[in-house]
C-alpha cells in the first residue's frame, strides 16, 4: 500500500505504560474477519477499552480525555505475538502516526513501517523520561523528526536519536512502497529463478 | 574466513539483490496462505492490475476462522463464510492450489505443509502467520509475515527483509520420562523471556533436540516466535529424510536420492560464529506449565509461581498485571488448582503423535466431571489417522470428543471460545489475555500434561502418574 509521506510530527502523546503489549490486545482475533484494511481503529485495544457491555472503561487511557495526539508511547516489547497486520492497521486507523517504545517485536515493526506508522525505538531511560513528563503535564509536546532521526520533548528540550535503515527512511519520506521497488526487479527475479 | 551457519547458507542462496543499508530481496520457494491474512493482499495486487507472479509456488487452505463441527454444512457465521469464500474466489481467479473445507488435505496450514511433503530442507518459506517458524524443523528458513509482505510475494515471489542476527540454542543430554518437546520449548522460552529472541533467528541443536521426532521438532520450532525470534530451525538428518520419504509432494525415486544428497550438506560449519549462544541441560527440564499472560512466564509444574523478589524490576509491572488477570498469587504452588477446560490441538500440538499421547494416557480412564475437553486434530489427514488407529474411540470412551480440524480455540476466531473467567489448560502456543475468548485464562502445557489434568480435574505433574 503506498503510504502518505512522513516527515515531521509535533503532537501531544498518549501514554500506555504497559509492557509486552501483544497483538491480541491491540486487535483481538475475533475482529480479524474483515477483508479490507479499513475500520480496525474502532476495535484498537478493544478488551482494554470496552467492557463486556461495550461501555468504555473509564480507567483506560484511550478513554481519558486528558490524553490526545497522534503519538502512542508504550512500554517495552510492543507488538509481540501474531503476524496480523491488522494490528498496524488498527493503530493507523485510530489516528496514530508514531509508536514510541524501548523495544518492538520484529513483525509488528515491519508491518507498521509498511503502513506509514513510524516505530521509534528509544532507550529505556528516555522512555521513562517521556512517561514522567507526560505524567507531570499531559500537554507535553513530543516532536518526531524523521529526517534528523530525532525525538524531542519540546518543553524540556530533551532529545534522543533513533535508528531506521536508510532504505525505509527514504520510503517513508517519499511515500514509496516496497512492492513498487520489487516490481522493478522482475527481470532480475526471473534470472535468479533460471540460475537456481 | 569463519564458516557459515545453516541459516546463512539458506538465506544467502536466496538473495536476489541487496539494498545498501537496507533489507535483502529474498526469493521465496513456498508461500502458504489462509483466509484471514490474504484477502487484502489479493485486493492490493488486483488494484495494481497484477496477476500472481508464480501461482504454482503458493498453496492455500482455510483454517483460522472455520467451525470445528458440521464442516459439511455452509458456515453459519456470515463474516467467516465471506472470508472463506473470498479465499476460494481469489485462488480460482489466480490459479492457486486450494485445499478447501471438503478436501482430504485441508487442515492447519503448518500441519499440512509438512504432512504433504510440501515443506523440504533448504527452502525459504513464508506465510501470513507467525507460527510459520514450524517448518524450520526441516532445516528450512521459514517465518511469519504481514499482509503487505504477502502481497509482495504474490506480486514478485520475493520480499524485502532485513537479515536477522543468529542465535544457537543447545540442549544436551537425555530428556526424562514424561518430558516432551513442548516442555523443552516452554523451558527455553521461560529462560529467554518473551522478548529474548527478538531480532534473532534461532538454530536448535544438541543431543536432546536430535532425539526428538519430526513432530517434536515442529513443536519446538513452532514456538520460536514466542521468544520474539523470527524463526527457528534444526539441521536435517536421517529422521528428517525418513519423515519426508513417500509423502504426497516429496521427490520420488532417484529424485529423492538426489535431494537427500543435497539435504545432507545442510548444516552449520564447525567454525561458524553465532551472535549469541545458549546452553541448556536436558536433565534440568521437567513438565512445564505457564502461570502468566505471556509464554515466557512458565514454571516446572511441580514448583511455584515465582515470588515478586525473583522478578526483574523491568518485568515487575507486567508480572503483577498477569497475576491479577489470572487470579493467582505470587509464590503459590501450581499443583492442585482446579481447571475448567482442556484444549488439545493447534499448529503446536495438533498432530497425530500428540493425539496418540493423549489416547495412551486416557485409555481405560474417564475425564473428570469438572472438565470440558476439546480435542481438535490439526488436519483431515490427522483426523483420518486418528479414526484408523482407534484413537477416536478411546477418546470417546473416556468422555472426550474429537472435533473437526482447524485452529479452533487456539485463537478463538470461531465459536470455540473459553468462557469468561474459566481456566483452561491448552496445548497451543499463546496464553495472552483473552486469547481463547474474552476474559478466558490460559495455561500452556504439553499434550501429556493436558491429558493428565483432564483426568484428574486439577493441575498435576504427569510424572507422578507414569
Amino acid at each position: 500500500m503506498p503510504s502518505e509521506k512522513f516527515t515531521y510530527i509535533e503532537s501531544t502523546a498518549v501514554p500506555l505504560n504497559i509492557e509486552n503489549v501483544d497483538t491480541d490486545q491491540i486487535i483481538p482475533a475475533r475482529f480479524l474477519k474483515a477483508t479490507t484494511r479499513e475500520g480496525f481503529g474502532e476495535n484498537l485495544f478493544r478488551d482494554w477499552r470496552y467492557d463486556r457491555n461495550n461501555q468504555p472503561k473509564a480507567d483506560f487511557v484511550l478513554n481519558d480525555n486528558k490524553y490526545k495526539g497522534t503519538i502512542l508511547v508504550a512500554g517495552k516489547n510492543f507488538g509481540s505475538g501474531s503476524s496480523r497486520e491488522h494490528a498496524a492497521w488498527a493503530v493507523h486507523d485510530y489516528g496514530f502516526k508514531v509508536v514510541v517504545s524501548s523495544f518492538f517485536a520484529d513483525i509488528f515493526k515491519n508491518n507498521a513501517l509498511n503502513n506509514g506508522v513510524l516505530p521509534v525505538q528509544v532507550s529505556a531511560e528516555f522512555l521513562d523520561l517521556i512517561f514522567g513528563e507526560i505524567e507531570k503535564n499531559n500537554k507535553t509536546i513530543v516532536i518526531v523528526d524523521l529526517e534528523k532521526q530525532e525525538i524531542i520533548l519540546k518543553e524540556s528540550g530533551k532529545k534522543e536519536n533513533f535508528e531506521i535503515n536508510s532504505y525505509k527512511k527514504e520510503c517513508l519520506l517519499n511515500g514509496y512502497d516496497d512492492i513498487d521497488y520489487l516490481l522493478n526487479l522482475k527481470d532480475k527475479i526471473a534470472a535468479f529463478e533460471e540460475s537456481k | 574466513m569463519a564458516g557459515k551457519t545453516l541459516f546463512d547458507k539458506i538465506w544467502d542462496a536466496h538473495v536476489v539483490d541487496e539494498i545498501k543499508d537496507g533489507p535483502s530481496v529474498l526469493y521465496i520457494d513456498k508461500h502458504l496462505i489462509h483466509e484471514v491474512t490474504s484477502p487484502q493482499a489479493f485486493a492490493g495486487i488486483e488494484k495494481r492490475g497484477l496477476k500472481v507472479f508464480r501461482p504454482q509456488n503458493t498453496v492455500a487452505t482455510p483454517d483460522h476462522n472455520i467451525p470445528t463441527v458440521d464442516q459439511h454444512l455452509e458456515i453459519k457465521d456470515q463474516l467467516s463464510r465471506f472470508q472463506v469464500n473470498k479465499l476460494t474466489e481469489n485462488c480460482n481467479r489466480h490459479g492457486i492450489t486450494l485445499y478447501g473445507l471438503s478436501h482430504p488435505f485441508q487442515g492447519i496450514v503448518h500441519v499440512i505443509g509438512p504432512e504433504l511433503g510440501i515443506t523440504q530442507p533448504g527452502m525459504t518459506m513464508v506465510c501470513g502467520d507467525s507460527h510459520t517458524s514450524t517448518h524450520g524443523a526441516f532445516g528450512s528458513v521459514a517465518f511469519g509475515i504481514g499482509t503487505s509482505e504477502v502481497e509482495m510475494v504474490l506480486a514478485t515471489q520475493c520480499i524485502l527483509q532485513p537479515k536477522p542476527k543468529k542465535m544457537r540454542v543447545n540442549v544436551e543430554g537425555e530428556l526424562s520420562k514424561g518430558v516432551s518437546a513442548k516442555d523443552v520449548i516452554l523451558y527455553i522460552i521461560s529462560k529467554m523471556s518473551a522478548s529474548g529472541g527478538t531480532g534473532y533467528f534461532i538454530e536448535y541443536a544438541g543431543s536432546a533436540i536430535r532425539s526428538l521426532s519430526m513432530e517434536g521438532r515442529m513443536t519446538v520450532c513452532n514456538m520460536s516466535i514466542e521468544s520474539g525470534a523470527r524463526g527457528g530451525l534444526i539441521a536435517p538428518d536421517e529422521t528428517t529424510f525418513e519423515y519426508i520419504k513417500g509423502r504426497e509432494f516429496a521427490p520420488k525415486g532417484s529424485d529423492y536420492d538426489e535431494a537427500v544428497k543435497k539435504w545432507k550438506k545442510l548444516k552449520t560449519d564447525d567454525d561458524a560464529v553465532f551472535d549469541a549462544e545458549l546452553n541448556f541441560d536436558a536433565a534440568d527440564i521437567e513438565p512445564m506449565i505457564t502461570y502468566g499472560t505471556n509464554p515466557g512466564m512458565g514454571v516446572k509444574i511441580s514448583s511455584h509461581i515465582p515470588e515478586e523478589s525473583k522478578i526483574e524490576k523491568s518485568e515487575l509491572l507486567s508480572y503483577q498485571k498477569s497475576l491479577k488477570y489470572m487470579g493467582f498469587a505470587a509464590g503459590e504452588k501450581m499443583v492442585g488448582k482446579a481447571v475448567d477446560y482442556v484444549f488439545v490441538g493447534s499448529c503446536t500440538n495438533g498432530r497425530i503423535e500428540d493425539l496418540r499421547v493423549v489416547a495412551d494416557f486416557v485409555k481405560g480412564k474417564k475425564k473428570a466431571d469438572n472438565i470440558t475437553a476439546w480435542i481438535v486434530p490439526g488436519s483431515k489427514q490427522v483426523e483420518k489417522q486418528a479414526n484408523e488407529e482407534g484413537i477416536t474411540q478411546i477418546l470417546e470412551e473416556a468422555g472426550f470428543k474429537l472435533r473437526q480440524p482447524g485452529c479452533s480455540a487456539c485463537l478463538a476466531m470461531n465459536d470455540d471460545k473459553i468462557p469468561e473467567g474459566k481456566l483452561a489448560v491448552a496445548t497451543s502456543n499463546r496464553n495472552f489475555e483473552g486469547r481463547q475468548g474474552p476474559g478466558s485464562r490460559t495455561m500452556l502445557a504439553s499434550p501429556l500434561t493436558a491429558a493428565a489434568i483432564a483426568v484428574t480435574g486439577t493441575i498435576i505433574d504427569p510424572k507422578t502418574l507414569l
